[in-house]
């Protein structure tokens, strides 16, 4: 038998799966409680995902990128038209929606690939401003495109519906500023959860690799990192690749729970990037696990809070400060800490047991 | 042969001319120092060397080869490394993380195999390991390995910033006033640390330094620069005696 020997590094991100799993759980039961609340579920576990991977731009490369909702419209749209345009070809659902998938995340994997090229020569505050920028030009770009089908194939426009030429048999997908309109709605919280599972698993072996030592690097001291023969351009490229690929997947999966969906400013405009900025700043920058619970409270509240009517943004306020304070003072944090140990000594003795009956086993099985 | 081969170096600032007709010859396995006062243009030849500042001219050759006009990064594929005047560790990264990076360019994987755990990233991240280790262990910081870099004491954090430079296994190792901000003991063992990395990894190291205790305790040969140009050059007992250089460091 071999002995399940974890480094500090593999317990954390198992506590951080443990983490997840739980707050699923609790979002399950959460979403049965009502109708609305069960609405939620599928765009929090996109939520979460878009935290995640933004989390890998600011925390993990630490670069400010305020143009992530562009990376997941792209997503959106490529994946919604693929599904609606590959409904007559393939028929398995499931394939099809794992290729919509893919797509989404692969085509904003490119665009940020070709849009960090330039890009990522900027730092800082300059960052912020240019990817705000991308992100805007990317929703009214989509608000400007036409795309649709009929027998003969695809047909791309930019003006309008009746420059398309369809055929009778023709169907619109993209129509401009309403959107794509007729995608299967696949999603649900239990693709959603592996999904979730699947970005965080993605970015923490990412980090925990030789690639993500390098991008952590560069964060640290891009002098020393280059001093060492660690090319800057290429792990910036990667991380903001990735990171975009994976709001790409979000958006993809989050278009598959609509019907109809908009690339409207509440939807993928500058605000939405601000959120997941915050989902991202509030959880603790860098720490995946933080981005996690931060996303899911924050965005389940406004909800949940309903019933109190007028002092919901109030109360939401109020939350983010104590989340703030939470995460970053040094007086909370000197509290958790000493938390943490206490929890560490109630535990030990369990561990202890539990570590013996383990190797005792092990030397059994060995005579 | 000499490792490293200096010719007729230059490089200009607008109108300041930083270091002017900088010669130099490192053999291999030797200790060579490079001093003098206060922006003599010591940290300016160390930049040049590796790439830092593109040289307006001159040649600089290491091993026969010419690596003149080369991006900081293939300088260090090359085979020079450095340490820097004002410490720059990855401060939140762990210590064995520090020299992990430095084992960057040695040990290879791709992203895939990476992200997915793939059986070649776990046999290369055992071998990086325990490299890491080995040199760790050469520093004395195995026992630090978890801390974060930023958490060590002073003296440790230079050694870490020379156990990261060796990992990427150079030629030739630079060293930017590695005894700045050392106390005596510190700085003796400092001393005895290099003669021994010269000795285990069979390193030639060029260091720029202001301890002179240091400086002619295990350097064999010296370079005093002065304004940017070379002031005397030669074995270290004679430089140290000439009264050109006592003038530069002391006055008259």
């Amino acid at each position: 038998m071999k002995k399940l020997r974890l480094s500090r590094q593999g317990r954390s991100d198992l506590i951080t799966y443990g983490i997840i799993l739980l707050l699923c759980l609790i979002l399950f039961l959460i979403g049965q409680s009502s109708y609305q609340l069960q609405g939620l579920l599928v765009p929090v576990c996109a939520q979460i995902m878009l935290a995640v991977s933004l989390n890998l731009t600011v925390g993990i490369l630490g670069e400010l990128s305020l143009g992530h909702a562009g990376f997941m419209c792209i997503g959106t749209f490529m994946g919604a038209s693929f599904s609606i345009y590959m409904e007559q070809f393939i028929p398995i659902p499931a394939l099809r929606f794992f290729l919509a998938l893919l797509i989404g995340a692969l085509s904003a994997g490119i665009m940020g690939f070709l849009i960090g090229l330039p890009v990522l020569r900027l730092k800082g505050d300059y960052l912020a401003i240019v990817t705000l920028a991308f992100g805007e030009i990317i929703k009214n770009l989509i608000n400007m495109v036409y795309l649709g089908y009929d027998s003969s194939g695809l047909h791309f426009s930019m003006n309008d519906t009746a420059s398309l030429g369809l055929a009778e048999d023709g169907v619109v997908i993209i129509k401009g500023p309403q959107g794509v309109t007729g995608t299967p709605t696949d999603s649900n919280f239990g693709i959603g959860i592996l999904l979730v599972l699947l970005t965080v698993f993605i970015v923490l072996n990412l980090v925990h690799s030789r690639d993500g030592r390098a991008i952590m690097a560069i964060r640290d001291n891009e002098i020393a990192a280059e001093s060492v023969g660690i090319h800057i351009t290429k792990y910036k490229l990667m991380a903001f690749t990735i990171s975009a690929a994976l709001a790409g997947l979000a958006g993809s999966f989050y278009a598959h729970n609509y019907n109809n969906i908009k690339a409207s400013t509440n939807n993928f405009g500058y605000n939405m990037s601000i959120m997941i900025l915050v989902f991202v700043v509030l959880g603790g920058i860098g720490s995946i696990r933080g981005s996690v619970i931060a996303a899911t409270i924050l965005y389940m509240l406004p909800e949940v809070l309903r019933f109190m009517s007028q002092y919901r943004m109030l109360v939401y306020a109020i939350v983010l400060i104590v989340m703030m304070l939470f995460t970053w003072s040094p007086k909370a944090q000197a509290w958790k800490a000493v938390q943490l140990a206490k929890c560490r000594k109630r535990l030990r003795p369990l561990t202890d047991r539990f570590r013996k009956k383990s190797s005792g086993h092990m030397t059994g099985e060995g005579e | 042969m000499a490792l490293l081969d200096v010719q007729n170096l230059g490089i200009s600032f607008g109108g300041l001319r930083a270091v002017d007709d900088f010669h130099l010859q490192v053999k291999k396995g030797q200790l060579y120092g490079l001093i003098g006062p206060n922006g003599a243009g010591k940290t300016t030849v160390f930049n040049l060397l590796t790439g830092v500042y593109k040289p307006s001219e001159g040649i600089i050759r290491l091993d026969g080869e010419d690596i003149t006009g080369r991006s900081n990064i293939e300088i260090n594929k090359a085979g020079i490394a450095r340490t820097f005047q004002n410490i720059r560790l990855f401060k939140d990264q762990t210590v064995l993380d520090n020299v992990k990076i430095g084992l960057h360019n040695r040990f290879h994987y791709n992203t895939f195999e990476g992200i997915f755990r793939l059986p070649r990233y776990r046999k290369i991240e055992k071998k990086m390991e325990e490299k890491a280790m080995e040199l760790l262990e050469v520093f004395e910081l195995e026992k630090e390995k978890d801390y974060l870099a930023s958490n060590l004491p002073y003296g440790k954090q230079r050694k870490l910033e020379i156990a990261r430079a060796l990992a990427t296994d150079p030629k030739l190792l630079l060293l930017d006033e590695p005894a700045a901000g050392m106390n005596p003991n510190e700085t003796h063992e400092l001393m005895e640390t290099i003669r021994f990395i010269r000795e285990k990894f069979d390193m030639t190291i060029l260091l720029i330094e202001h301890d002179m205790k240091l400086v002619s305790g295990i350097c064999e040969e010296l370079t005093v620069l002065n304004f940017g140009s070379i002031l005397c050059q030669g074995e270290t007992e004679k430089v140290l005696q000439n009264p050109e250089v006592i003038k530069a460091y002391l006055g008259e």
